[in-house]
């Protein structure tokens, strides 16, 4: 009566989803970008999973890696949403079909 | 070592039913995500999924990583969502309504998919008694599926902290070093991204009377061969010296 380390990989599997449909679905940049973020900590998930599995914490190392990078991420990308905002009033992702301003 | 929980449930039912109700939570929150109009209460969603993520880490035996996790996701990142949510107006209602025709249908259809064969593809051998961590037949190596070989003996000989930062400052210090630099070029670009954009007319300095309308013609007359009376005379004789620095630079 325990939890073979498949379900971690399951769940994960099932959160990655999720965040892509919500990609899709989504039309507002700010929640897009959420979903982009829980895609992340799935994959992140899988790692350390995968960690525990071979017994070597060289997957925890790379999770850790990819917690900094999402940080940089999420700044650069918030700015670039704030200046989107400031050009089109909105955050709409339909509503931004051309590259010029 | 002192144990900690993760340690203490190794192969036990607790892990089981932590299992089933953080994995609940996850994925309802997540679900949440997705199908809330509000984007704040989206972003509050988003923070219990950390939370909860957080909590698989702990029972996954990294504890390092489930305290980074808080911190930097549930503590810094979720607040920066909610900073911006803030700075540009939470009134709006974020419309659900699909522009193209069967795009919800054929997103689900599509993540139902991917689900599918991302659980096929890394969960498949992993859902043998062999597989459960810590437990006989992973030790023995008998039962059905991958054996899980379980960090437990690892965390318990230096620690997960100890043992996460010998390897960060050995084997992956050059990385760690990129990382530091990555961080400072993202904090340069969101500082330049976020700097408000100047109209070069408002940057005339304080007590020079020219007008933003007549830019042009001041920076006209500065050049060497422009005379004062190809632009409109009178008015830029008097200007020349008043003249905005980026004028110079905009001929």
């Amino acid at each position: 009566m325990s939890v073979p380390a498949g379900y971690y990989l399951i769940l994960a599997a099932a959160l990655f989803s999720i965040g892509a449909v919500g990609v899709l679905i989504r039309r507002s940049v700010i929640v897009m970008f959420m979903c982009v973020e829980l895609m992340l900590n799935s994959v992140n998930l899988t790692l350390v999973t995968f960690a525990r599995i071979n017994a070597s914490l060289d997957g925890q190392v790379l999770a850790f890696f990819v917690i900094v990078v999402a940080a940089a991420e999420v700044t650069v990308g918030l700015a670039l949403i704030v200046n989107l905002f400031r050009l089109r009033a909105s955050t709409d992702a339909d509503q931004v079909g051309a590259l010029r301003a | 070592m002192t144990p900690v929980l993760a340690q203490a449930t190794e192969g036990g039912a607790a892990e089981l039913w932590t299992f089933i109700i953080v994995g609940a939570v996850a994925l309802g929150s997540a679900f949440g995500l997705i199908l809330m109009r509000n984007a704040v209460h989206a972003a509050l969603m988003l923070v219990l999924n950390f939370l909860a993520i957080a909590v698989l880490y702990a029972v996954l035996q990294a504890q390092f990583l489930a305290v980074i996790q808080l911190i930097v996701y549930a503590g810094a990142i979720v607040v920066l969502f909610l900073f911006v949510l803030m700075l540009l107006g939470v009134s709006r209602e974020d419309s659900l309504t699909a522009r193209v025709p069967g795009q919800k249908t054929m997103a689900s259809v599509l993540g139902v998919l991917l689900f599918v064969s991302l659980a096929a593809a890394t969960a498949g051998p992993f859902l043998g008694d062999a597989s459960v961590c810590g437990s006989e037949e992973a030790l023995t190596g008998t039962g059905d599926g991958v054996p899980c070989l379980g960090l437990a003996a690892v965390n318990a000989a230096e620690g997960n902290l100890r043992g996460l930062g010998f390897l960060l400052f050995t084997d992956y210090v050059w990385a760690f070093e990129v990382t530091a630099v990555l961080l400072v070029i993202a904090a340069i670009g969101a500082i330049v991204l976020g700097r408000r954009q100047e109209d070069p007319s408002e940057l005339v300095e304080p007590g020079s009377t020219v007008l933003p309308a007549r830019r042009g013609s001041g920076s006209a007359a500065t050049e060497p061969g422009a005379g004062p009376t190809d632009a409109d005379e009178g008015a830029a004789t008097e200007t020349s010296e008043a003249t905005p620095p980026e004028g110079e630079e905009r001929t």
